[in-house]
């Protein structure tokens, strides 16, 4: 085997160029140590590629041999309030904060009422001043992913942070829009960082938006999350993922849940060239529960990949997955469901599904489970389905005057209205069920 | 309304149906009974327009409303006013049944030039239906047949007979897996479905949903053949006695 394979000479020069051009003068020490920690490990990894089994399926050449550059500073985004008003989804009465290209736009964005000590902002302003709290849980929670996780940390600078101070519901979600512009040209990357914590005993919901005003301009978001769910605190986060034609991110999600605590997660990829949700959820305290979905709607050229891995660290802890995804053209879809049952984590309660429809002979999915399992004592099951709606249920159709085509389109539409009516927040509810009709159901 | 000459059917070369001849007019409500394997299901697939199945089209002929019913696929059937309540009604996660209904009664609607209902209008109709025919409202919002019982299942079915309002209904052994107080209700949305203008074929193994469903006529199928009929007293007789006694009495039919 040759020491060196063409992927792992991949330039990186360029992410190091940009690296240089970052401002540190004005850095915080934690995050100057996060970046010259991810400067090292992202020079000595190589970048992901089909040679690594999780990405076997994952062709990300595309984005591994693009020369991007990297915005290191914000810019004048240009934009008004009516350019972003299609993106909002709360009406005035939420809190909704539009960042562009990466970095926050305080101008953009909508300022809803919060609990007493709740924050929702900028993180690169919140990391600034001095209470710690971001700075205290700032990669605390991302383990050693991969390459791309690595650059993110050398990039580290602005993205979201929102906290929800023990006891604390947030009454209405906070919805945090990424705004891609490429209006620094093609092939602009950014490397947006959120952080969110909720506090023993809270709740919050997160809806976080992925869209452009690119058209058809490539650009590359690499995307990481990390999101601390403490004990008896509930989570519910929604991601739907709307990238332009050439957009595509790589996003990596860990959550560390404690005791006792709920996360709720959907991942809607709805648009975009080259997509990646990595979710990554600890298990770390017991009679943790978390509950992930997924919905992939796959056409075209598109590459969508969902992985999810689960951890079960601690005793009674109870884990869902439940991916599905509509796949046609030559789209390709990737979903990895990875359950690791450590041994002190007795009682373990996994479940997973993954059901995929195609509606073309060219388009492809790799559905794989991967459970290692090492406690004796736990219920983890699997199950998956690839294929088109079986011929009773046609028939069932057309014994009640439709014809195949409209079965079929409705049947479409039914697949992935199923993900969506299980979203409890009515505004992105009705917006996603918008869309999905529009896109599959024959009968407007 | 229907008549049905010479019916054969066969599945993967086995047939089912032997050569079957009935009228139905309007108004009538016709039972079929008969042993398990005799064909009662078959006959109502057959007529729904199921491709499983191989009619010989030479041989066999039925004519509905003055049309050639072999010669046209299920959905063309069911526009024209042929409707089958089905024996096990299929699951469908993701549609509601307003939406589900909406789309099959505008798709008849308009196979007849019929302008289609919008949704404020068809919600209205449907509204109505559920209270004619005591369903509970909240099966508008429900997936169709989605996590149903059975006995929820078969009133769905009898809902969405009350808004296609076909000409001819069959039910394909709506009885089956019902309690006492399921087939009282099922029934009693069927009787109040009854019209001059529409004829039910009631495909069932028990007379005790008859006592329900009053039929006009009754038909004995035996091993693809109707071996006899007669009135209401016939699914009496047939209850007292028991399949055994028309298989030994018509076993000519049967061999």
């Amino acid at each position: 085997m040759p020491a060196h394979s063409p992927k792992s000479r991949a330039p990186k020069s360029h992410y190091i160029r940009d690296i240089a051009r970052l401002d540190t003068s004005s850095a915080p020490e934690r995050v100057r140590a996060i970046r010259a920690a991810g400067v090292a490990a992202f020079q000595t990894t190589d970048y992901p590629n089909t040679r690594m089994e999780e990405w076997r399926h994952t062709n990300i050449a595309p984005i591994v041999g693009t020369p991007y550059q990297s915005l290191v500073a914000p810019t004048e985004h240009g934009l008004t309030l009516s350019d972003v008003a299609p993106f909002l989804l709360g009406d005035g009465a939420w809190t909704e904060l539009v960042f562009v290209n990466g970095y926050f736009a305080d101008d953009l964005s909508v300022k809803g009422a919060l609990p007493r000590g709740a924050f929702a902002g900028s993180l690169w302003e919140a990391l600034l001043s001095d209470s710690g709290l971001a700075e205290a849980h700032l990669n605390h929670y991302l383990g050693p992913r991969n390459t791309f996780t690595h650059l993110n940390n050398a990039m580290l600078q602005d993205g979201a942070f929102v906290y929800a101070p023990k006891n604390a519901a947030l009454e209405t979600p906070v919805h945090l829009v990424f705004l891609s512009t490429a209006q620094r040209g093609p092939e602009t990357a950014a490397h947006p960082r959120n952080l969110f914590v909720a506090d023993a005993g809270s709740q919050v919901t997160l809806v976080e938006s992925h869209v452009h005003l690119a058209g058809d301009t490539p650009y590359f978001n690499n995307l990481v999350v990390e999101i601390a769910v403490e004990a008896n605190a509930s989570v519910e986060r929604y991601k739907v993922v709307r990238e332009g034609a050439r957009g595509n991110l790589l996003a990596t999600t860990e959550v560390r849940q404690a005791r006792d605590s709920r996360f709720r997660s959907f991942a809607f990829t709805l648009e975009g060239a080259i997509v990646r949700n990595q979710m990554c959820v600890a298990l770390d305290g017991e009679g943790a529960e978390c509950e992930l979905h997924g919905l992939m709607l796959d056409d075209g050229e598109r590459l969508i990949d969902n992985a999810v891995n689960i951890t079960h660290l601690r005793p009674h802890c109870r884990s869902r997955i439940a991916y599905k995804g509509i796949l046609g053209d030559r789209s390709k879809g990737v979903f990895l469901g990875k359950v690791h049952v450590l041994p002190e984590a007795q009682q373990t309660d996994s479940n997973q599904l993954s059901n995929y429809m195609l509606l073309s002979d060219h388009a492809t999915i790799n559905t794989k489970p991967q459970l290692e399992i090492y406690a004796d004592d736990v219920k983890c099951t699997h199950g998956a389905t690839v294929g088109a709606p079986p011929e009773p249920v046609i028939f069932y159709f057309r014994s009640r005057g439709m014809d195949e085509r409209t079965a079929r389109g409705m049947l479409t539409y039914g697949f992935a209205d199923e993900v969506v009516s299980e979203v409890s927040v009515a505004a992105l509810r009705e917006r996603l069920e918008a869309y999905v009709f529009e896109k599959y159901s024959p009968r407007r | 309304m229907l008549q049905i000459r010479n019916l054969h059917a066969s599945v993967d070369g086995k047939e089912i149906l032997r050569g079957i001849d009935l009228d139905v007019n309007p108004g009538e409500v016709h039972a079929i009974m008969g042993p398990n394997g005799s064909g009662k299901s078959t006959l109502a697939q057959v007529l729904a327009g199921h491709e499983v199945y191989e009619v010989p089209e030479d041989q066999s002929t039925v004519t509905f409303l003055g049309e050639n019913l072999l010669e046209m696929p299920a959905e063309e059937r069911a526009r024209l006013g042929l409707f089958l309540a089905f024996q096990y009604p299929v699951e469908i996660p993701g549609i509601t049944n307003e939406y589900f209904l909406r789309a099959a009664l505008n798709e008849t609607r308009k196979s007849r030039g019929l302008e289609e209902f919008d949704a404020m209008d068809f919600r209205e109709l449907l509204q109505e239906k559920m209270a004619h025919i005591n369903i509970d409202p909240g099966f508008a919002e429900r997936f169709v047949n989605h996590g149903f019982s059975g006995g929820e299942k078969k009133r769905n079915e009898i809902l969405q007979l009350a808004v296609l309002e076909p000409r001819l209904a069959i039910l394909d052994e709506t009885d089956s897996g019902l309690d006492i107080d399921a087939l009282r209700i099922v029934s009693e949305g069927v009787n109040k479905l009854r019209s001059p203008n529409r004829a039910f074929i009631v495909v069932t193994h028990y007379q005790r949903l008859l006592n329900y469903i009053v039929p006009d006529f009754v038909h004995v199928l035996v091993n693809g053949r109707i071996v006899k009929s007669g009135d209401k007293n016939l699914a009496l007789e047939l209850e007292e006695k028991g399949y055994d006694w028309v298989k030994e009495t018509f076993a000519g039919a049967t061999a």
